[in-house]
């Protein structure tokens, strides 16, 4: 293998993003309503509790079956390829939204879990971290790391799921409640 | 700084100055100076010097915690990342080929009716990963100001001109090399609301994607020579100098295209890739290729 090198450094999405990030159906993985589809929804927070008006998410996933999908055509979507990557920013009151599947065991006995990609106004550099379904709960003992975490951090990696099948999960930036965020180097 | 000075200066930001001359207000006792700041830069790019020097490892990324950039205090996490070994998803990339971007979509000269005000430039580089292999048929997105520093964005309402010809946005995909390449204005610097006479280097934003959805990234692309560097509070989360160098781009006069445009080349290096290769069985692929 060649010699390594050095990552080019990241920088804050800045506050201006949204007339270039953004497009239709950015994020809706599925249109809203068709069978099988559900809504993944929170509030990013910061440390002082309040929400956060200029963040985007990335949500990447399996599809419902833990499959790994490589179809182009995220940003221009047909309305029936599911390519697994899906872009939603928040609104003034700190909410994303996005529509999409319960992402399946990428292995039998896997903990499913959406990975997320994390940008912020105020935010230096990306944050990834990882939304687990709440479920299986075998899975999520054996899952290495969630094992690795305090039971209290453990938490904020498991999105909530909602009476009408959806799932919530919210961010903390900061604080108590500060969501685990993952450094993969 | 007092809490009630960062929660003012967080919703000021938002807000820029309406009617022109704003910024020329006379000094007043709650906003800080550019001395201010540039002391407390300074004292944390001295320290990291003494540590390096001290044996310290270099910081090849910005800080999340950066005090100065006043937007982080409150944005960043307290507590270590933790480690983790990239697993399944996060070893693949999603996939994005032309049927999401259209090769026009490269030049923001085009997408109006008439010609654009400013300098026009070409700027052109390779995505690689850090084992210095080509990340090709994946998908770039840039954004800009204006030649006039100006954002298209409706929270930008710094008093120059927006362009009528020219809106900053532009996307392509990676060639079987990496290589991408924009046609573009090239951008002014503008002013910010992080502390009084806060301006931004000339800067071009770029999001990035690898082969691995760990290597995703976004960033900010300078031109050579800015002499905004050493007082922006954002170029400066990143302490060490060679790795703030690696966002500065070069002059390179054999992209320049006679009577037509100036280029500046800029490459950028991913992390990773973290699969193995018996796992790696997409490697390389370039997307769809039609």
């Amino acid at each position: 293998m060649s010699t390594k090198l050095v990552p080019t450094p990241g920088q804050t999405v800045g506050p201006f993003y949204g007339y270039a990030l953004p497009f239709e159906k950015d994020n809706e993985l599925l249109a809203p309503g068709s069978p099988g589809s559900i809504r993944l929804q929170g509030t990013v927070y910061d440390g002082a509790g309040h929400t956060i008006p200029d963040a985007i998410l990335e949500i990447w996933q399996p599809d419902a079956k833990g499959n790994i999908v490589q179809r182009t055509g995220s940003l221009v979507r047909d309305g029936y390829t599911f390519t697994g990557w899906g872009r939603g920013a928040v609104g003034n009151s700190g909410v994303f939204t996005f529509t999409t599947v319960n992402p399946g065991p990428t292995k039998p006995g896997a903990a499913p879990f959406i990975s997320v990609a994390l940008f912020a106004r105020g935010l230096t550099n990306r944050l990834f971290t990882r939304i687990y379904l709440p479920e299986d709960t075998e899975a999520l003992a054996n899952d290495p790391l969630l094992s690795s975490l305090d039971p209290e951090r453990r938490s904020t990696l498991i999105a909530r799921r909602d009476p009408d099948g959806g799932l919530t999960w919210d961010i903390r930036l900061q604080g108590e409640d500060e969501t685990v965020f993952l450094d993969f180097q | 700084m007092p809490k009630d000075v960062t929660a003012e200066l967080e919703s000021e930001e938002l807000v820029p100055p309406a009617e022109p001359k704003a910024a020329h207000a006379p000094l007043d006792a709650a906003a800080e100076s550019q001395a201010d700041l540039s002391a407390e830069i300074n004292a944390l790019g001295e320290a990291y010097r003494r540590a390096l020097k001290d044996g310290a490892q270099p910081e090849t990324q910005p800080r999340l915690d950066y005090p100065p950039y006043r937007s982080s205090i409150l944005r960043h996490p307290t507590k270590s990342l933790q480690h983790a070994d990239p697993e399944t998803i996060e070893l693949y990339s999603p996939a994005f080929g032309h049927q999401d971007v259209h090769a026009l979509e490269s030049d923001l000269t085009i997408q109006h009716n008439g010609e654009p005000q400013g300098e026009r430039i070409i700027v052109a580089g390779r995505v690689l990963d850090g084992d210095g292999r080509p990340v090709a048929g994946q998908l770039v997105e840039i954004w800009q100001a204006n030649a006039s520093g100006r954002y298209i964005h409706k929270r930008d309402q710094h008093p120059a001109p927006i362009d009528p010809n020219f809106t900053g946005i532009g996307r392509c995909i990676t060639g079987p090399d990496g290589s991408y390449r924009f046609t573009t204005i090239k951008p002014g610097a503008y002013p910010w609301k992080n502390h009084l006479n806060a301006w931004r280097p000339a800067h071009i934003h770029f999001s990035l994607f690898g082969t691995e959805f760990t290597q995703r990234i976004i960033t900010q692309m300078y031109f050579p020579g800015d002499q905004l560097f050493p007082l922006d509070p954002i170029y400066q989360t990143i302490v060490d100098q060679d790795a703030r160098d690696r966002l500065v781009a070069t002059y390179d006069h054999s992209l320049t295209e006679p009577e037509w445009a100036l280029g500046y080349n800029w490459d950028i290096v991913l992390t990773g890739p973290k699969r193995t290769w018996t796992e790696n069985e997409a490697y390389g692929d370039a997307g769809d290729e039609e």
